[in-house]
């Protein structure tokens, strides 16, 4: 008895956990995968089912394609800005002192307070009449501009709030991964009188990659799922130039109630977002050095 | 050997340079200094990058509503207006959205204790069979984010007539495979002799773990603490989609409603209800920023 009671405990032990997972995220997806395959208003008792009908509307959707193109250039501007300016940044502030310590605590500031926050305040701060943004162009004699106003400035805008909060978090980690250098290289390095430049292509980038390959990644997922911003500041517009596919499943889900409809665009989210982690996975495997 | 050479090769080269230009390494003392303080000075733009915003808005929370239509725009009002918190705080109940905000990242928090630390143990210090595939499964959930399953959750939630509770704010959450996984790792680092030394003395194994190992891990378990009481804290998405009233909102949701409430362009109120959410997160944060810093950016990584 106590021999079966014993090899039953690890998974006893693991019981609730798993529970919470299966339940809340494997499950779920599962539904979702199901519901795809449906039309459904929510409130009627039965679902339809139409086979690959929602994917071959939606793939002839306008609105759909502009939105998959503004995920897509959101993500791609927000991870090269924000991880490109990050690791310069790194390697600038990349010292053990209290003066380095506030700097860097000042750019994390961000990443710690709510997106609500920081969407309230930047609409603020791009205030078209009377924001700063505007005022600090208006010294330079620029301006003004119309920032989230402007279909073809109001992406770009949302690019801009989303890297001034994940600068510092990226920065940090890209310290994080300097500092685990081992100080024997760089020592090597300086011996030999290599120049800065090529120190950093053939030791640091080296040892740097397992953390820019995270970085990117954590990036890229997180860009592909942005919501706050837009539903805070432009709900998706002006003209869907802001639409992006998260706001799309939300408005498709609760304000239009196709609820099979938007669960095929979240099965489509799903698709972008495993491909990118499996490629992640494969490239740490092949390319990326480790120590 | 080499680094000997090196080292006095240098020391000789800087005696010989100051003894042909006396003059020399002092002007190079002055231009480092100066290269330093303009390094220092171009810092603190950086800086200013980030605080100019949390400025402004504290500014703008303390102006009249026609001080914030002046273009180009002033810093400080002629007499600070605090009546605009007053104003922000009788908006709506925001007691109940303060006490929802504790009972959701307080509970989530609970629960998650409960189920990441027997579950870590369980990883890091049984061999049974399934233990990798479980694991894997674990693992596969941290890649599966809330804005992709928002939606079946909801209907199931629906169905469960758990919508507008806390409930359904919490459970999703009782959980963490992250927290498994961090957890894990300190469980793996800890010495094998105190294990089977407690074995020994027949300790039951929910002694071992709860007295020998969760103390060990302190560090850890405070970190991931931070790191989920501020991500729940925080959150906006999944509190808007579950709820639609005001019995389990949440303050995040309380502050962003006031534009229906008090107007779009009633920026002096907002910036009030804004200065409420972010600046006693903004104040934790420099209390403790090693801790937090820790919390955010060593654990993604290690």
């Amino acid at each position: 008895m106590p021999f079966i009671t014993n090899r039953l405990k690890p998974y006893a032990m693991i019981a609730p956990a798993l529970a919470v997972f299966a339940l809340f995220y494997l499950y779920p997806i599962g539904y979702m995968i199901h519901l795809g395959f449906h039309e459904w208003n929510f409130i009627s008792p039965d679902k339809t089912w139409v086979g690959l009908g929602n994917y071959r509307e939606m793939l002839a959707d306008d609105t759909f394609l502009q939105v998959l193109r503004n995920s897509a250039l959101y993500t791609v501007m927000t991870v090269l800005l924000a991880t490109g300016t990050a690791l310069p940044l790194a390697l600038w502030l990349n010292r053990k002192s209290a003066f380095h310590a506030f700097v860097q605590g000042a750019i994390f500031s961000p990443h710690i307070i709510s997106l609500v926050s920081i969407s309230l305040l930047w609409s603020w701060l791009m205030d078209p009449e009377y924001g700063l943004l505007n005022g600090l162009l208006h010294l330079l004699g620029i301006g003004p501009l119309e920032w989230l106003n402007d279909p073809d400035t109001a992406l770009i805008s949302l690019v801009i709030v989303a890297v001034w909060k994940s600068l510092g978090y990226n920065t940090l980690v890209f310290i994080a991964g300097l500092q685990s250098i081992p100080p024997e290289l760089l020592e090597a390095a300086a011996l030999d009188r290599s120049k800065p430049w090529t120190t950093f292509r053939r030791i640091i980038l080296p040892m740097l990659s397992p953390t820019l390959f995270f970085l990117v990644i954590i990036n890229l997922i997180g860009s592909f799922q942005v919501f706050e911003t837009i539903a805070i500041m432009t709900q998706g517009g002006p003209v869907n130039s802001t639409n992006t596919l998260v706001y799309y499943i939300y408005e498709y889900g609760f304000r239009y109630f196709k609820i099979g409809y938007a669960s095929a665009a979240g099965v489509m989210l799903l698709v972008i977002v495993g491909t990118l982690t499996l490629v992640y996975f494969r490239l740490l495997s092949r390319r990326v050095h480790y120590r | 050997m080499s680094l000997n050479d090196a080292g006095r090769r240098t020391a000789a080269g800087r005696a010989a340079g100051v003894r042909r230009m006396p003059d020399a390494s002092r002007i190079r003392a002055v231009l480092e200094a100066a290269l330093l303080a303009a390094n220092r000075a171009c810092m603190l733009l950086l800086v200013c990058a980030f605080a100019l915003p949390f400025a402004w808005m504290i500014s703008t929370s303390l102006k009249t509503l026609p001080e914030t239509m002046i273009f180009p725009p002033e810093w400080i009002p002629d007499e600070p207006v605090w009546r605009n918190y007053a104003v922000a705080w009788n908006s709506g109940p925001f007691l109940r959205y303060l006490l929802n905000s504790f009972i959701v990242s307080v509970g989530i928090l609970a629960l998650q204790m409960l189920t990441i630390i027997p579950a870590a143990y369980a990883f890091a210090r049984f061999r049974f069979p399934g233990k990798g595939l479980l694991f894997g499964l674990v693992m596969a959930t941290l890649m599966i984010p809330a804005q992709l399953i928002f939606l079946p959750v909801y209907l199931m939630l629906s169905e469960w007539k758990l919508l507008n509770t806390h409930l359904a704010l919490i459970l999703p959450f009782a959980s963490s495979a992250f927290g498994i996984f961090l957890l894990r790792q300190s469980f793996l680092q800890t010495a094998e002799e105190l294990i089977e030394a407690a074995r020994l003395d027949n300790a039951p194994e929910w002694k071992i773990m709860l007295r020998i190992m969760a103390p060990l891990a302190r560090p850890v378990l405070v970190t991931f603490a931070l790191f989920s009481f501020i991500t729940h804290w925080n959150d906006y998405f999944w509190p808007l989609v579950m709820t639609t009233n005001e019995s389990a909102r949440t303050l995040p949701l309380g502050i962003a409603k006031i534009r229906e409430t008090e107007g779009t362009a009633t920026w002096n109120v907002l910036m009030a209800a804004n200065v409420m959410l972010a600046v006693p997160v903004l104040l934790a944060f420099f209390a403790a920023q090693r801790q937090i810093i820790r919390a955010f950016v060593y654990s993604g990584i290690k």
